[in-house]
């Protein structure tokens, strides 16, 4: 007889096989992070209700069992492994197994060639991620499944993991999409991440097997898996068990119910964790804590009699919907605090309807929305007043602390923090994409634990040991919690340990402050997250300053919205345009989902349609789909870059065709290396600009799933290349650029320089042709056209060396035609904007940059806001060189500083740094741009894009940006 | 305190005064066993050269204040380690400087050093000097990489890697637990004491006493047992440091595995070779050319004398630079320098070539050149020789530990089972 325990992140499943290897016992249970509990519970039943038990073979598998097996002295088997060996037994002549658990993802490759694969550390929290999402959806988990049944329409969510997914998920459902869409997306993107992170270039083919909680329970998820795999795999009976089946073949000690039991009961750990210091040292401290914040309060009124003139302010943000009435006092006569739960439309309605309800002669003077959800309910109840986030806590701050010189704001899904100088704000820090949801990550983890997040925060107050678990982003913080319960951390350590993490992300990743002088004096905190004093505490530990947070920390944003909308209204008709009684009681909410398809872009539009005949579209870039006019493209130099590109046709030339596929580098290359094949008699095509489709055409070959989306990209466009019958590519290995003399050297970035290497190595489909990837220095213009003879001669014989070098006479001048083409229309552009007067973004980044595919439109969506835009290479060359704080060692990032340094000297410029996930580089850049700027009081924006962006976080800095130099 | 000087710049300078009144150099000690031999040769110069090995997790926490966050993982530590020093309270911050390798390639790692400065200015000690320990990067007057204090550094290296050798070849087997620490302690005593001294750096020493070494390993009693051979490669400070790699190689060995992890003249050679590889790229001067075929040569030299040691008394001998160069030939070009470069690629590939097979294939977490010649580069090693048993591990200060070994306990069980077999 054999035992097997699988303990995973969220359950653990327990197997008794018979002699036969027959499955004759077996459960599964949650264990709410308890897991020693757990484990000795379920062995004390399985001794009684398993006969002759008492002598099995025993051994441990999963990824929360490791510390357990050692300390039980019981073997422990590696759960890919283990979930092999039970393949091998119970079902023979599988291929591939696919296996997802609560955290980690698997594949297995079991014929022609066994490959085992684990996610990477950054596409954690699978399972874990489905269960999120049904609480974001405000469905039970089980229901999961039956509503992606209905689905009729899917979006793209993102894929890299649960935290980008998230924010993909959060701007949908404020938008008004049906959650039955919603919930076939999440599975799509999970079948994404899994087949993109793991497959590697390896084809998922032949008998196909899913195994695991998620896969077992969901069948849309399986279907959905059969769907991009084109194939049908099939779920075995006991899906669930394979990893604790594993685990008992592998036995080969015979368990002591008694010893194991009382081991697992006296669990400690090694003790041995990185930990901070107590939050509180005793309870005195903390009384005299909660009395200092107890002196921020808002005076409060009675909703029912009151007479006066009333002001409404709403904020609608993305996990929760905030609502309050103030009277002209500035008294708080009601409030809401709401979890948004997909549909904040109709949980303003409720609001409304409940206050015509209390006092149905209520004297709305004046009302104003902010956060995400602002457009929509601004055109369903026709609001006053629609204002950007920063303004509304802003001055919701400042009537708590006039003279405040720094708000930090942390609510469910976003940080935004800003600093204020004069009385206005100065600079702006919002999150980036892997610092979003932390706040709600703690309400999730508490409810994941059984506790309110008011119990769960309790505990930790007095923790006495605060456990480190990171601060790069939430799935990394949970599977460190992992890692903190083997260590032997309790509870209330884990608590007080998430505390500070959040805290931690906000002030080293988000603000990037490392001592109080950097935030100021007089600090006001606020959003739902501080009313956790756990995490206030945290805070003000960590920075060593007392700040002011008020006891309506979580409405601040809505109550800024109130006091902005009374501020607007004063001396104005005195009678709110908001929805009334009436209208309420006529209020129909329609919700249509298209595509747009007037530009490749393509934008999924939800379109939302009211009663009061007012409509209001989501998921637009431009405003194209509402005014049925093309974007105006002559201010903005993305365009034009475009279309320069697009001019360099083919021409049919003697010695065959040269395909170049169109990613990174060739964004500005291409020019170059055009007229060079062109002069030496090639057709010269490139792959067409990126979209979806190309993308993924190449998904599956990609071997490391933290690269950047520009590098991700060229699998695809080097695919379809070879799909449109081009048989020679030409992508040359670059160590270095050309030197513009504005910095220390002019390499390129390791991933620019040498992808070449990588398609070579992982793509089959590059065997079939001729792929050209030499090592090539156009750095050094003279000895170019000898180095480039030496490398294409091989393939083409009759190629002389006076041909190349006429060639690269050419292709040189090609390429400063090229640029002074688009130097003088980016000082058109430039121009034109002086003339008329408008705000001039430049639009920084990188060449590639200018992909469609890769910056979302998100070009298009800020010259919406009527400003012009143009890119750093058309600035860059209007300074001399200069010395940074950093090496200066690459070509393009030279061309960042030295456009920062030229912005800095004029009124009428801003910049706009967008950021790539995953560019290493960039860590170093964002830093340098920034002090240059800050230096001569700028204010740096950033945008990191991805595969997906959330465009209404970029709207909202655009936003920001705009209201603070006072352009909005 | 002596006065501060700056170039033209800005940059502050460590200058004759600073060496004169005895300023402490601060180092991080990447790899122990290298490095406690090699910090005698600063001695030897003069220099009061001290090694930072602490390795709490207050050294990341540190670093996240400190440094950008996405910032790659040896940088996040090295400066967190030098700022927790600093501190610390236990050194005289007005008196200490602290010294960085600077390779100036095309990754980030060159950029430490400035991130260094910008943190030390931020953490409140822009008195503090740094040093650029570099091919002609950053001059600074105090300091000088002479000619002699190169021999004698490269001396340590060849030193520090066959220890390192032996001690992964022998100490898995030993009969009597801990014969082999005895040998690498008197070694590294007597070495100490020597390079204090600035001897034994010379051919002549280095034949003798390294033909000594690998005698005094061979006669260490041992059980040769067939355990799993595991292999190390990555990020040259994540592989060798343990505060980068959560001690890997202690958890291998308690994994009952015999660990190979590949030396740091290799790196060496890799680096000269880079300039002479990209002169043959891209043309160049000859001059140059010239001058790192010298040093390439003399690198060659202390290569032979390791191998030609070791193979006498029958350990396994470090991969020769021009064999495992010539493996890596139909994977990536030479001209893939940045970072470990195709190295990293070539060591793969010899050492599943040699028996070790089962590789972990180290790395900080979002690291740019292993993109290309770590995981870019596993599927065509895997083509070449189908037994690699390749794991990638990313490190960072979030990583947690039990993910990373649950991950190289993968790896094992597969090695494992090829071992029975």
């Amino acid at each position: 007889m054999r035992l097997g325990l699988d303990i995973g992140s969220t359950t653990i499943k327990c197997v008794v096989l018979d002699e036969g290897n027959k499955l004759i016992y077996s459960t599964y249970q949650r264990h709410y992070s308890q897991i020693t509990e757990k484990i000795g519970e379920i062995l004390s039943v399985v001794r009684k209700e398993v006969p002759n038990v008492e002598s099995a073979l025993c051994a441990i598998s999963g990824s929360a069992g490791m510390g357990v097996a050692e300390s039980c002295n019981l073997t422990f088997a590696q759960e890919v492994y283990a979930t092999r060996v039970a393949a091998n037994t119970f079902i023979p002549g599988t291929d591939v197994i696919i296996e997802l658990g609560g955290e980690d993802a698997k594949i297995l490759f079991l014929s022609n060639g066994l490959e085992v694969r684990m996610n990477g550390t950054c596409a954690g929290g699978t399972g874990a991620f489905i269960d999120q999402m049904a609480t974001l959806l405000n469905v039970p988990l089980e229901e999961m499944d039956d509503l992606a049944k209905q689905y009729e329409k899917t979006y793209t969510i993102a894929s890299r993991c649960g935290v980008f997914a998230k924010t993909d998920i959060q701007p949908l459902l404020n938008q008004g999409a049906r959650k039955a869409d919603i919930a076939r997306s999440i599975f799509n993107a999970v079948v994404s991440q899994t087949v993109a992170g793991l497959a590697q270039g390896r084809e998922i083919e032949g008998k196909i097997v899913y195994l695991g909680g998620p896969l077992t329970f969901m069948s849309q998820l399986r279907e959905s898996f059969d769907e991009t795999l084109n194939t049908k795999g099939i779920c075995p009976e006991n899906s669930l068990y394979y990893v604790a089946c594993g685990a008992a073949l592998c036995a080969d000690k015979t368990i002591d119910f008694d010893e194991v039991i009382s081991k697992v009961k006296n669990y400690k750990g090694s003790g041995n964790f990185a930990f901070n210091p107590p939050l509180f040292e005793s309870k005195e401290d903390y009384e005299k804590f909660v009395e200092r914040h107890n002196k921020a309060y808002v005076k409060t009124g009675d909703l029912k009699d009151y007479k006066g003139k009333a002001y409404i302010g709403m904020d609608s943000g993305s996990t929760t919907v905030k609502a309050v009435v103030l009277s002209d006092k500035c008294e708080l006569l009601y409030s809401k605090y709401m979890p948004s739960k997909g549909n904040p439309v109709e949980l303003i309605k409720s609001f409304l309807q409940e206050i015509y309800e209390i006092n149905p002669d209520i004297q709305v003077v004046s009302s104003a929305v902010t956060g995400y959800g602002e457009d929509i309910i601004k055109n369903a109840f026709s609001v006053d007043y629609g204002i950007v986030e920063t303004v509304a806590h802003f001055t919701a701050a400042k009537h708590f602390m006039p003279d405040v010189e720094f708000v930090i704001d942390i609510g469910g899904q976003d940080i935004k923090c800003f600093k204020i100088h004069n009385g206005a704000i100065d600079n702006i820090f919002l999150n980036e994409a892997c610092s979003s949801g932390c706040g709600s990550f703690l309400q999730t983890f508490a409810n994941a634990l059984g506790y309110s997040i008011e119990e769960f925060a309790e505990k930790g107050l007095f923790a006495k040991q605060p456990v480190d678990l990171g601060s790069r982003c939430t799935v990394f913080m949970n599977s460190s919690v992992k890692q903190a319960q083997k260590d032997g951390a309790t509870i209330e350590d884990i608590s007080a340990g998430l505390s500070l993490s959040v805290v931690k992300n906000a002030l080293y990743k988000v603000i990037r402050a490392a001592n109080p002088d950097e935030l100021g004096k007089k600090v006001v905190v606020q959003g739902g997250t501080f009313l956790n004093n756990a995490v206030l505490r945290a805070f003000e530990q960590e920075m060593g300053v007392e700040v002011v947070r008020s006891n309506i920390a979580g409405l601040m944003g809505a109550y800024g919205a109130a006091l902005y909308s009374m501020e607007k209204s004063k001396g104005k008709e005195e009678k709110s345009t908001i929805a009334t009684k009436e209208d309420l009681t006529n209020f129909t909410h329609h919700i249509k989902v298209a595509n747009c398809g007037m530009c490749n872009n393509n934008c999924r539009l939800t379109i939302n349609t009211f009663a009061n005949g007012k409509k209001f579209i989501a998921g637009n870039r431009c405003e194209r789909p509402i005014t049925k006019k093309a974007p105006v493209n002559d201010r903005n130099i993305f365009s034009y870059k475009l279309e320069l590109l697009n001019s360099y046709e083919p021409v049919e030339g003697k010695r065959g065709t040269i395909g170049i596929p169109m990613g990174l580098n060739m964004f500005e290359l291409f020019p170059f290396w055009w007229r060079f094949f062109t002069d030496l008699g090639f057709k010269v095509v490139h792959s067409p600009f990126s979209n979806r489709k190309i993308y993924q055409k190449g998904q599956q070959t990609i071997p490391s799933d933290t690269i950047c989306f520009p590098a991700k990209l060229m699998h695809g466009h080097v695919q379809s290349l070879i799909d449109s019958g081009v048989d020679t590519i030409f992508y040359p290995c670059m160590s270095y650029n050309l030197d513009e003399g504005l910095g220390d050297n002019h390499y390129n970035c390791p991933v620019v320089a040498y992808y070449p290497e990588v398609i070579k190595n992982n793509m089959k489909s590059v065997r079939n042709i001729t792929f050209l990837k030499p090592y090539l220095g156009i750095h050094r213009p003279k000895d170019f056209p000898k180095k480039a003879l030496e490398n294409l001669q091989p393939y083409f014989e009759d190629l002389t060396l006076k041909e190349v070098k006429s060639a690269a006479k050419a292709a040189y001048k090609e390429y400063d035609n090229y640029f002074a083409k688009l130097r003088k229309r980016g000082d058109e552009i430039i121009a034109q904007a002086e003339k008329d007067g408008r705000e001039i973004i430049v639009l920084s980044g990188r060449p590639y940059h200018v992909d469609p595919e890769i910056n979302h439109g998100i070009d298009k969506l800020i010259s919406g806001f009527d400003v012009s835009i143009v890119s750093e290479d058309v600035v860059s060359c209007r300074v001399e060189k200069f010395s940074t704080n950093v090496l200066n060692q690459w070509t393009y990032h030279s061309r960042l500083y030295a456009a920062a340094k030229y912005i800095s000297t004029r009124k009428d410029m801003d910049l706009i740094q967008l950021v790539s996930f995953g560019c290493g580089v960039d860590a170093i850049t964002t830093d340098e741009v920034r002090e240059i700027l800050e230096k001569n009081g700028k204010i740096y924006t950033q945008i990191k894009i991805d595969e997906i962006t959330n465009l209404g976080a970029v709207k909202i800095r655009i936003r920001s940006l705009l209201s603070a130099i006072g352009r909005e | 305190m002596a006065e501060l000087k700056y170039d033209k710049n800005g940059r502050l300078l460590f200058t004759k005064e600073m060496k004169e009144e005895g300023y402490t150099i601060l180092a991080p000690a990447m790899s122990p066993t290298h490095f406690d031999i090699i910090k005698n040769v600063f001695i030897h110069a003069g220099y009061n050269m001290e090694l930072l090995d602490m390795c709490g997790p207050e050294v990341a926490q540190t670093g996240l204040k400190y440094v950008h966050n996405d910032t790659c993982y040896p940088a996040l530590l090295v400066i967190g380690q030098f700022i927790y020093a600093l501190q610390s309270g236990d050194y005289d911050v007005n008196k200490v400087a602290l010294m960085i390798t600077q390779t100036g390639g095309g990754c980030r790692a060159s950029n430490y050093i400035f991130l260094l400065r910008k943190a030390l200015k931020r953490a409140g000690f822009p008195q503090v000097p740094v040093i650029s320990l570099s091919m002609g990067m950053e001059s600074n007057p105090g300091f000088s990489l002479t000619i002699p204090l190169i021999r004698r550094f490269l001396a340590g290296l060849v030193y520090g890697d066959v220890l390192m050798l032996l001690r992964n070849q022998i100490m898995p087997y030993e009969v009597n637990k801990g014969d082999c620490k005895k040998v690498i302690d008197k070694w590294t005593d007597k070495l100490t004491a020597d390079f204090a001294k600035g001897e034994s750096y010379r051919r002549k020493e280095m034949n003798l006493y390294i033909d000594q070494i690998c005698k005094d390993f061979s006669e260490v009693k041992i059980n040769k047992t067939p355990k799993v051979k595991v292999g190390i490669v990555g990020e040259i400070y994540v592989k060798y440091a343990r505060l980068a790699n959560n001690d890997l190689e202690k958890f291998l060995a308690e994994q009952d595995c015999e660990v190979n992890v590949p030396g740091i003249l290799g790196f060496a050679l890799f680096k000269v070779d880079n300039r002479i590889e990209d002169i043959k790229l891209y043309g160049g001067s000859r001059l140059k050319y010239k001058f790192c075929k010298v040093l390439y040569n003399y690198l060659e030299d202390l290569e032979k004398i390791i191998i030609e040691h070791t193979v006498k008394y029958g350990f396994t001998p470090p991969g020769k630079y021009t064999h495992i160069k010539e493996l890596v030939k139909p994977v990536i070009g030479y001209g893939s320098k940045m970072g470990e470069g195709w190295l990293l690629t070539a060591e793969m590939l010899e050492l599943a070539e040699t028996g070790y097979e089962n590789i972990v294939c180290t790395q900080p977490f979002g690291c740019l050149p292993n993109h290309i010649n770590g995981k870019g580069a596993i599927r065509k090693i895997k083509e070449i020789n189908p037994k690699a048993n390749i794991v990638t591990i990313d490190y960072d200060p979030g990583a947690p530990k039990v993910n990373q070994e649950n991950r190289i306990k993968l790896m094992l069980a597969v090695a494992r089972e090829e071992l029975d077999r």
